[in-house]
């Protein structure tokens, strides 16, 4: 079932969800899918009401991870934050530190040495590849192909949080960016191992993709499903790869050219229909998009510093003023803001997630669809709880 | 993209009496933002959105930010008459009311305010960011803003978060209900004078505020309930 | 009454197997239990991670994730634990059947970890119900979690089928029904269940 087009844009009301009416047979049904439901990647809890199987109102219902974040993070020093930006989105806590050392970094004008730039990019682009895989393999988890898929992904994984481990100490919470650089230098041996495992990761994406692209229940269940217009995108603040399945040519990297990113050769992935299959797909294109980077990353990485030598890490205190910073993580666009009153904590600190604003729009690519769908469309938002409720 | 004092003029041009005020950013990002007039906001946010050079078509980040009632001391010279003792012209001593400066200090309550912060970008014209902010009366009863969640859908959930944690509340939000604290909740817990319920268990510690709420728990809860069993309740 | 072991292997070699009722019971109980497919947090998805196939939890007759706690005999508490999610947790508990069993996994679920200053955070899931593992760590490794496997097996295996000491579901007398706590203005009310948790002294 496809939305109809709502064809008087810009109309009073044109950005809310439209109202279906009830076929007038047998009573509305209530279900409340979640916090305890297997599909909802965690605590997150959906109101829905059924018209038979097809879904007429749709409420989703926010703040079962709700671990005040930002609470904390304003009674605590600026660096005393790094960890906690780590339990945002658990998948990709390297993203994570990277958004939030951007925003201090442009918060005090730290520059970063040209090594660490290059670390920070092969992270993150590894972050990127592990991200997309371990989403794809929930996504098809939720559509019935229960484990085979997320065991694929899982398998690559294992290998890439190896390499984070064996970096920063820690397979999930690396706590390994800083103010001005990074923590700890890549050893050679390090690099070598990476290089492995990227050189593994072009065939694991053709495995993949062997079997799940051309998938006939797959393509059966995601084609011309959850259509997300373009415009109503746009309008509701999506980011990320939903926001490029629906055609919109918008890249933080691209647009913003944070870190050292124009130096790459790398192309965006743009959907054409806005429904699950294309996002699946601007997600398979974009784990290829990135090893592309990590590969030229690792070619040019420079000898040098990591740290700048004028970082000052103890008494950091910003002068008063305020800063947004924001980079691309895999889920869409991660921005930290930082109003800094001349003290050692941040007077205000607020995270910008992605996963909690792609929600914004969860009701209406979910309308007028069967209750099976819903699954599928929420899996194809790619939510983390920890984000969404921070 | 235009400066800053450029989308002020325009805006200005376009929204007659729209009060918008500069605001300076001293920090190195020198992200300079405008301060909107509540009543003209949505009018603001429209031609933002719906200008062909401006687009901002992107709303990006709505935040909450609390600044409360702060007491100002300021010192303040004063003149005013007091009385001294003078040798008088005969030799006696004689009260005589003298004018002498006299420095005071004098405490004024400076008003606090909920203050909401929006972050636009340009998806079209690939620029941004601009930032909004508007400002509540107060932090009591008046703490009413509109809500740019018609101009922006992107703000729907935002605003709501920050109904919730701050309690600003957003005339014309289409859904205004608490986002991430149960409907019962009470409180704005990211307020800043925001007291949270005294539910740690209090390890040995050296730390003398840790071990002070410990002394005021235990007090308070052998003033309601009398002398606990020593933690043997459960057997 | 146990076997004497030596007997016990002697009569191996003869190919007869002894064994007692409790014995046999416990080592059923132990290798089929079936975690409930709950996740909360960061930890879940160590969770996940262990149940795939290079930690491999199946190994231990564990690997059937039950979407239902009518049918889940485990419940792992992985992740932070909110005071609005904190009933949600103490009903799926109660909804477990007997014996049922809980690991609490990772710093968030024993004492709040480092949100633990949070004003929506609980300060450890056994304020409500009783916590029969607690792992360490933030999160867990995967190791970690097969290890309160390991532990929770021993466990099982040491329980009596009668007298002190015996699982849940055959003492008549234990309490099976935990309140749920209610989401008050302020806070939870109670704020924790006195009965499973002694509010512990302070000692100076």
């Amino acid at each position: 079932m496809t939305v109809v087009e709502n064809k008087a844009e810009r109309a009073e009301g044109w950005n809310r969800p439209q109202v279906i009416e009830p076929d007038g047979e047998g009573e509305l049904l209530e279900v409340a899918m979640g916090p305890h439901h297997p599909s909802t990647h965690g605590v997150f809890r959906m109101d829905v009401a059924l018209d038979g199987e097809r879904v007429v109102r749709l409420k989703p219902v926010f703040g079962y991870l709700h671990r005040n974040h930002e609470k904390i993070a304003e009674g605590a020093s600026y660096l005393a934050s790094m960890p906690y930006t780590d339990r945002l989105d658990y998948f990709c806590s390297l993203t994570n530190n990277w958004a939030y050392a951007l925003a201090v970094e442009k918060l005090v004008g730290q520059v970063v040495p040209e090594r660490a730039e290059y670390i920070r990019v092969i992270l993150a682009e590894l972050t990127r590849v592990q991200n997309h895989a371990s989403s794809i393999g929930f996504l098809i988890q939720e559509m019935g192909a229960s484990g085979t898929p997320l065991m694929y992904a899982f398998k690559e994984r294992e290998k890439i949080l190896d390499l984070f481990e064996s970096l920063t100490g820690s397979r999930m919470m690396c706590n390994y960016m800083r103010f001005g650089g990074c923590r700890v230098d890549v050893s050679a041996s390090w690099l070598d191992a990476t290089r492995k495992v990227v050189a593994g990761l072009p065939a694991f994406v053709d495995e993949f993709e062997a079997l799940l692209s051309s998938n006939e229940i797959l393509m059966a269940r995601c084609q011309g499903v959850g259509i997300l217009r373009p415009e109503l995108a746009i309008n509701a603040g999506v980011s990320g790869p939903m926001l490029r399945g629906s055609g919109v040519n918008y890249d933080v990297r691209k647009v913003d050219h944070y870190g050292i990113y124009d130096r790459f050769k790398f192309r965006i992935p743009l959907g054409d229909h806005g429904d699950i299959y294309d996002r699946y797909m601007v997600r398979i294109l974009e784990m290829r998009e990135s090893i592309k980077i990590i590969e030229q990353a690792l070619r040019d990485l420079p000898a040098g510093p990591i740290m700048d030598t004028r970082a000052k890490l103890r008494g950091f205190r910003p002068k008063p003023g305020e800063a947004y910073g924001r980079i691309e993580a895999p889920k869409g666009e991660l921005g930290f803001y930082l109003i800094s009153d001349g003290g050692l904590n941040p007077y205000r600190y607020r995270v910008r997630p992605p996963s909690l604003i792609n929600l914004t729009i969860l009701e209406d690519m979910c309308l007028g669809h069967n209750v099976a769908d819903v699954v599928l469309i929420f899996g194809s938002v790619d939510i983390v709880l920890g984000e969404v409720d921070r | 993209m235009k400066t800053v004092e450029e989308i002020k003029a325009a805006i200005e041009a376009a929204v007659p009496g729209a009060g918008v005020e500069f605001v300076s950013n001293p920090s190195a990002s020198a992200q300079h933002s405008l301060r909107i007039a509540p009543q003209s906001a949505v009018a603001v946010a429209k031609f933002l959105r719906d200008d062909a050079d401006l687009a901002f078509d992107f709303l990006s980040n709505v935040t909450g930010v609390d600044w409360p009632d702060k007491e100002i001391a300021e010192k303040v010279k004063v003149m005013r008459w007091v009385t001294k003792t003078v040798d008088g012209p005969d030799g006696q001593k004689v009260d005589q009311p003298v004018e002498e400066t006299v420095e005071e200090t004098r405490k004024r309550i400076e008003s606090g305010c909920l203050e909401v912060v929006y972050h636009l970008y340009s998806v079209g014209k690939k620029h941004g960011p601009l930032v909004l902010r508007m400002r509540t009366v107060n932090r009591t009863d008046q703490v009413d803003l509109p809500s740019l969640t018609p101009v922006w859908r992107s703000a729907e959930l935002q605003e709501r978060e920050v109904f919730d944690l701050y309690g600003v509340v957003f005339g014309g939000h289409p859904d205004l209900r608490r986002l991430l604290m149960w409907d019962g909740f009470k409180d704005h817990p990211m307020r800043r004078d925001y007291v949270e319920p005294d539910d740690f268990e209090y390890e040995p510690t050296p730390h003398d505020e840790v071990l002070k709420r410990a002394q005021e728990r235990e007090n308070r809860e052998q003033r309601t309930e009398g002398p606990r069993d020593r933690g043997l309740a459960a057997g | 009454m146990a076997v004497d072991q030596n007997l016990k292997i002697e009569l191996g070699k003869q190919g007869i197997f002894v064994t007692t009722i409790e014995e046999l019971y416990n080592w059923g109980r132990r290798s089929s239990v079936w975690p409930m497919q709950f996740g909360l947090a960061c930890c879940a998805i160590e969770m996940i991670a262990t149940t795939m196939a290079r930690y491999d939890l199946a190994r231990f007759g564990a690997e059937v994730f039950r979407p239902s706690p009518r049918q889940a005999d485990l419940m792992i508490v992985s992740g932070t634990v909110t005071k609005k999610m904190a009933p949600q947790v103490v009903r799926l508990y109660n909804q477990m059947a007997e014996p049922r069993y809980v690991i609490a996994m990772g710093a968030c679920a024993i004492s709040g970890g480092p949100f633990k200053q949070g004003y929506n955070v609980l300060k450890g899931i056994d304020r409500y119900i009783p916590v029969d593992v607690h792992i360490p760590g933030c999160p867990p490794r995967p190791e970690a979690l097969i290890q309160a496997f390991m532990t929770l097996q021993k466990k099982i295996d040491g329980q009596p089928l009668t007298g002190e000491g015996r699982p849940r579901h055959l003492d008549a007398e234990a309490q099976g029904e935990f309140p749920v706590p209610e989401q008050g203005e302020h806070d939870l009310e109670p704020t924790s269940n006195k009965g499973v948790w002694p509010v512990p002294i302070t000692i100076r």
